[in-house]
């Protein structure tokens, strides 16, 4: 065991006297990877702050973090302007706005040597160097980040970090809001930079799949505390404490056992089309889903799959083919009867709901297409008692809710008409891994009690695996793949779906059956 | 030029098309003949015909429209009734006050505003801070012809170290600015303390950003991220505001001018109201309605310069 | 902050108590003269003297106040009555001609110098309050109209406005039943700065003798009147001034403490 770079011992934290972190403690060590694993307000990203001395206004500490002796949590403001950029970096989750919208990436890649004393041309010649080194040496200095997409604006974080060389990089959630192909080429290139430079980094995620696939040492956090820690692989083996047993449960749902369905086509598209001008969203697409039957589409951020959600519900017009609900036109043509018969789960559980209605009105919006019948109120709280919610919970407001709640109440609104379809669009992308579980395990639920017909759209495949019979891939407005869960995973017809299903982060089977 | 600039530009040159169909069609409505009303009660009708003709207020309103526009277009804008000059020579004469009164009025308050909203958010929640905040709290709810009147009260009749109005011409020009200095001082009080407080929310909007915890997480120190990422973030919003004040600096120089009896613009549309001169009105006002799409489409300009997400 | 919004209140309340209590009852008539009385020094019988037609200045602050109120609150009226549906129908159809055609027309509003078409609106229809309140809210069209619709189009994004078209709601129900209760909080604090605006406005209005005629009594002629004898009574130049800057202090510090409670994004900032 090398001497650690950075040890942690003991670090507690408050906001205003709010309790954040109790007793962390934390060995960073050189040319390795250290992982910070956790659900949401586990406590993850403050304590990553508080190693760069940004901890917000209020802010308490306890214990010690130290480098070279120094302890960088009493540390004044003066000395850690030295520090940052020059011992300690840090790149952020949002690429699309880490990045000054009005300096070109070149002047803010090198920024920070100019500023100390790096002559103009030198300067610019490391940052293109950096540039360079990150896989963006087709991109010149003098770019706008609007012109980039956000994988590669995440690499210019990641240039402008290393411009001074570093000794630890702290990545906070980078790849969360990149796709997998995406995500993977970032991950690979932090990992390299980490060999190469003998650099450490401590990498904040909530996915264990990317810690299985990145980090050296693991430590999990819950409320505020590291309840386990350990190298990763064997850590994974044994995963000795119930809240990482529950974590890795969650992680990785079992694919789904094949289930019958009835042949009945109920939702119906022939080559459906929709172009924004001269660019084709969604290009001849042609899909069955029958009744009882769950269908997976997967794709990337940009491949049609929202536009081709859209027009199924009616929302937009397609400029050709045809779309059919229970054998009549579909889309925009639908009479309120018809769009009575298709539901729909969207992904935000924060934005799903009116912030100023109650449950009760939230959940029977959906009457306004039946007309609202006599004993509306008795069959929202049905509605929700089927989704695991209660009756008295007619009368509260959303933010009375967690995001697990929320998105029940969003299911419970979409069954309030009783359905044929429901379409489930990111339904479950927004929630912590185990109270994705539960959501999964309700939809698995209702579909087999109700009978109805899932079209399951995510990014994520390792859900579609867990809740669909049958699964379509989307690439640049087409469908790629079509065909059974252990079909497409063992033998994939199209290379880009092989290239997805490689790229998502997973925990190999081989640490979790020994 | 970008495309959006433009587009941009046509689309101001239609809205002052529209305005002056607005402001020549309003003018129409006045009641009463102008000709009628210069002569008197007891004038001939053939002398009323005769004067008439000479102001061009025969032909059809779309003759007259369009002979005004034309007119403007190759600076003939008319013959004012009353005092049976070019407008353009009444323009051209007082120009020489309004304008020079609202750039010194724009740049005081730039000068004023830009130091203090820095100060204001930089010391963010200090005593500082509270106290801009409260005098410009003050300044925007003052009107500037009282103020003016206070400062006439103080400075020209209590200290009498100017006098209280009237303008000596630009002959002596430190005499000039000497006269212009209280006029611009009242009109720029209130639209400093605006902009003042607009930049401190700018600057402080920007600092909550992300791309300012990349900046500090890269070894910036906070005076640096204010200096080198926040304040072009921030000059986004000034500008617009920026802009809008120009107008209102114009409208209230209306007024100013008249507390301190300056002979500008302002004070020829309002003797062209009171003695009916109705050419003169038309024109000048169209003439400030030119001005404020002038520098809407600066303001235009400038932003597309400091957001490089609006060039194409 | 908490004290700032207090001043605002007590500020507003004060003003709007004494212009409702003036629609009933004033001390003194105001449309009365009377030379003998004039210039009184304060006493009992006038707790703020007289001006220089012997009338009582409480009297004419306080009828003052409600023709401020009247023509700012109604001006007020036909922004919002007018601008808010302009920008809830721009909004909800983002990109069409609608849009197009409402934006530009508030483009070209804001392209004219306000008070000088004020002024000439005045001018144009002759001198009256009710002149004046056209003039001023004829301008409150496209400030409400661009904040309803600035406020509207990130509102139609979210999923619950998907989740209302999904059940089958038009896009102008939409905008009555989710949209306009989400930016009533956006418009009553641009109501009060446009109600101060108005003030501000009305004063300068009637200073140059466009506003409300005698003998209704307003804080802007007030002024005009008190000018023209700065050199021997400036006193009567202090109190009308003093009412005009108290009240839009009070409605600038009302509509600040407003937002600041309404906007729940300031509210997390503030912990």
């Amino acid at each position: 065991m090398t001497e650690p770079l950075i040890r942690v011992a003991g670090l507690g934290l408050s906001i205003h006297d709010m309790p954040i972190l109790q007793d962390v403690s934390l060995d960073i060590a050189p040319g390795r990877v250290t992982a910070l694993v956790g659900e949401s307000g586990s406590g993850k990203s403050m304590t990553a702050l508080a190693l760069i001395g940004l901890l917000p206004e209020g802010s308490q500490t306890t214990g010690t973090a130290t480098l070279d002796r120094r302890d960088l949590l009493t540390l004044p403001e003066r000395a850690w302007l030295d520090l940052r950029g020059n011992d300690i970096g840090m790149i952020f989750q949002e690429p699309m706005t880490a990045l000054n919208p009005v300096q070109t990436i070149g002047a803010q890649v090198s920024e920070t040597l100019r500023l100390r004393g790096t002559g103009r041309a030198e300067a610019e010649r490391i940052a293109r160097d950096r540039l360079d080194r990150v896989g963006l040496a087709h991109v010149p200095l003098d770019r706008y980040p609007h012109q980039l997409s956000g994988g590669q604006r995440q690499r210019v974080c990641i240039a402008m970090v290393i411009a001074r060389r570093p000794r630890l990089l702290i990545a906070d959630e980078p790849t969360t809001a990149l796709d997998v192909t995406t995500q993977a080429g970032i991950l690979a290139l932090l990992r390299d930079l980490v060999e190469e430079q003998g650099m450490a980094l401590l990498l904040i995620t909530h996915d264990l799949g990317v810690v299985a696939r990145t980090a050296d040492h693991v430590a999990v956090m819950q409320t505020g505390r590291i309840v386990e820690q350990g190298a990763t692989e064997a850590l994974f083996r044994t995963h000795a404490h119930p809240y990482t047993r529950d974590l890795l449960a969650a992680s990785r749902p079992a694919p789904r056992q094949p289930r019958a369905h009835a042949t009945a086509p109920v939702l119906e598209t022939r080559a459906v089309t929709r172009r924004y001008g001269a660019t084709t969203a969604v290009d001849a697409v042609s899909f069955t889903l029958h009744r009882g039957e769950s269908l997976g589409l997967v794709g990337e951020s940009g491949c049609g799959k929202s536009t081709l959600t859209r027009a199924l519900l009616g929302l937009e017009p397609v400029q050709g083919g045809e779309i059919a609900l229970m054998g009549a036109p579909g889309g925009t043509a639908m009479t309120n009867a018809q769009r009575a018969r298709l539901s729909v789960v969207f992904q935000d559980p924060y934005g799903s709901f009116d912030p100023r209605w109650t449950v009760a009105r939230i959940v029977t919006e959906p009457f306004h297409l039946t007309g609202r019948p006599q004993d509306a109120r008795a069959r929202a709280a049905k509605a929700l008692e089927q989704v695991g919610l209660s009756a008295s919970d007619l009368a509260k407001y959303p933010h009375e809710f967690s995001g697990g709640q929320r998105q029940r109440i969003a299911i419970a609104r979409a069954l309030i008409t009783e359905p044929e379809v429901l379409v489930l669009d990111e339904a479950v992308s927004a929630l912590d891994v185990r109270v994705r579980a539960q959501v999964l395990r309700l939809l698995d639920d209702l579909q087999a009690r109700l009978g109805l017909a899932y079209l399951f759209i995510s990014h994520d495949l390792t859900v579609v695996r867990a809740i669909c019979d049958r699964v379509l891939v989307m690439q640049n407005g087409r469908f790629v793949e079509d065909g059974s869960i252990a079909q497409v995973w063992s033998a994939p017809q199209s290379d880009y779906t092989a290239e997805l299903i490689a790229a998502a982060p997973t925990i190999p089977d081989s640490w979790l059956t020994s | 030029m970008p495309r959006a600039l433009l587009t941009r530009a046509l689309s101001l040159s239609l809205s002052l098309a529209v305005a002056s169909v607005v402001i020549f069609v309003m003018l129409q409505a006045v009641p009463g003949d102008p000709a009628a009303f210069m002569l008197g009660l007891n004038a001939e009708p053939e002398a009323v015909a005769a004067l008439r003709a000479e102001l061009g207020l025969e032909g059809s309103l779309l003759d007259r429209y369009l002979h005004w526009v034309a007119g403007m277009l190759t600076g003939d804008f008319g013959t004012s009734y009353t005092y049976r000059v070019p407008v353009a020579d009444l323009v051209a004469d007082r120009i020489t006050v309004s304008a020079p009164l609202a750039l010194y009025a724009l740049t005081l308050t730039i000068l004023i505003a830009i130091p203090v909203g820095l100060i204001a958010a930089s010391r963010r929640g200090g005593p500082a801070d509270w106290g801009i905040m409260g005098a410009t709290q003050l300044g925007i709810a003052v009107p500037n012809f009282w103020f003016a009147m206070l400062l006439v009260f103080v400075f020209a009749v209590q200290l009498r170290w100017v006098s209280a109005g009237g303008f000596p011409g630009w002959s002596d020009p430190g005499a000039a600015l000497k006269s212009l200095t209280l006029p611009a001082l009242a009109l720029a009080l209130p639209q400093a303390s605006i902009l003042a407080r607009v930049l401190r929310s700018a600057v402080l909007d920007t600092l909550d950003r992300d791309y300012i915890r990349t900046a500090r997480a890269k070894g910036l120190s906070r005076r640096a991220v204010v200096l080198r990422h926040a304040l072009r973030n921030a000059a986004i919003p000034v500008l617009t505001i920026l802009g809008l004040q120009f107008s209102f600096l114009l409208a209230g120089a209306i007024i100013i001018e008249n507390v301190f009896f300056l002979p500008g613009l302002g004070r020829l549309i309002f003797q062209g109201i009171t003695q009916r001169d109705l050419i003169v009105v038309q024109s000048v006002t169209m003439l400030l309605v030119f001005a404020v799409i002038c520098v809407t489409f600066l303001v235009e300009v400038a932003y597309t310069l400091a957001d490089p997400r609006l060039r194409r | 902050m908490r004290g700032a919004m207090a001043i605002g209140v007590v500020l507003t309340a004060v003003f709007t108590l004494a212009a409702a209590v003036s629609l009933a009852w004033v001390p003194y008539d105001v449309a009365r003269l009377d030379i003998s009385q004039r210039l009184l020094p304060p006493s009992l019988a006038h707790p703020l003297g007289t001006d220089h037609f012997g009338r009582d200045m409480v009297s004419m602050l306080m009828e003052g106040a409600r023709t401020s109120i009247a023509v700012a609150l109604v001006a007020v009226g036909i922004g919002v009555g007018a601008g808010v549906p302009l920008g809830l129908w721009a909004a909800a159809n983002r990109g069409g001609w609608l849009d197009e055609v409402i934006m530009r027309a508030n483009d070209l509003i804001f392209a004219f110098p306000s008070l000088v078409i004020a002024i000439l609106i005045t001018a144009v229809f002759g001198p009256s309050a009710v002149n004046a309140i056209l003039a001023i809210g004829i301008f409150n069209i496209p400030v409400f109209a661009r904040v309803a619709r600035g406020g509207a189009l990130p509102l139609w994004t979210l999923d619950y406005i998907m989740a209302a078209r999904v059940a089958g709601k038009g896009r102008a129900r939409i905008s009555a039943e989710h949209i306009l209760p989400n930016i009533a909080n956006l418009l009553i604090v641009q109501a009060t700065i446009q109600f101060s605006l108005g003030i501000l406005a009305e004063a300068a209005l009637s200073y140059v003798g466009l506003g409300a005629q005698p003998p209704t009594a307003s804080w802007g002629r007030m002024l005009a009147d008190a000018q023209t004898m700065i050199y021997t009574e400036p006193q009567l130049a202090v109190l009308p001034g003093l009412a005009i800057v108290a009240m839009v202090l009070g409605l600038n510090l009302l509509g600040d403490g407003l937002r600041d409670a309404l906007d729940p994004r300031l509210r997390r900032r503030a912990l």
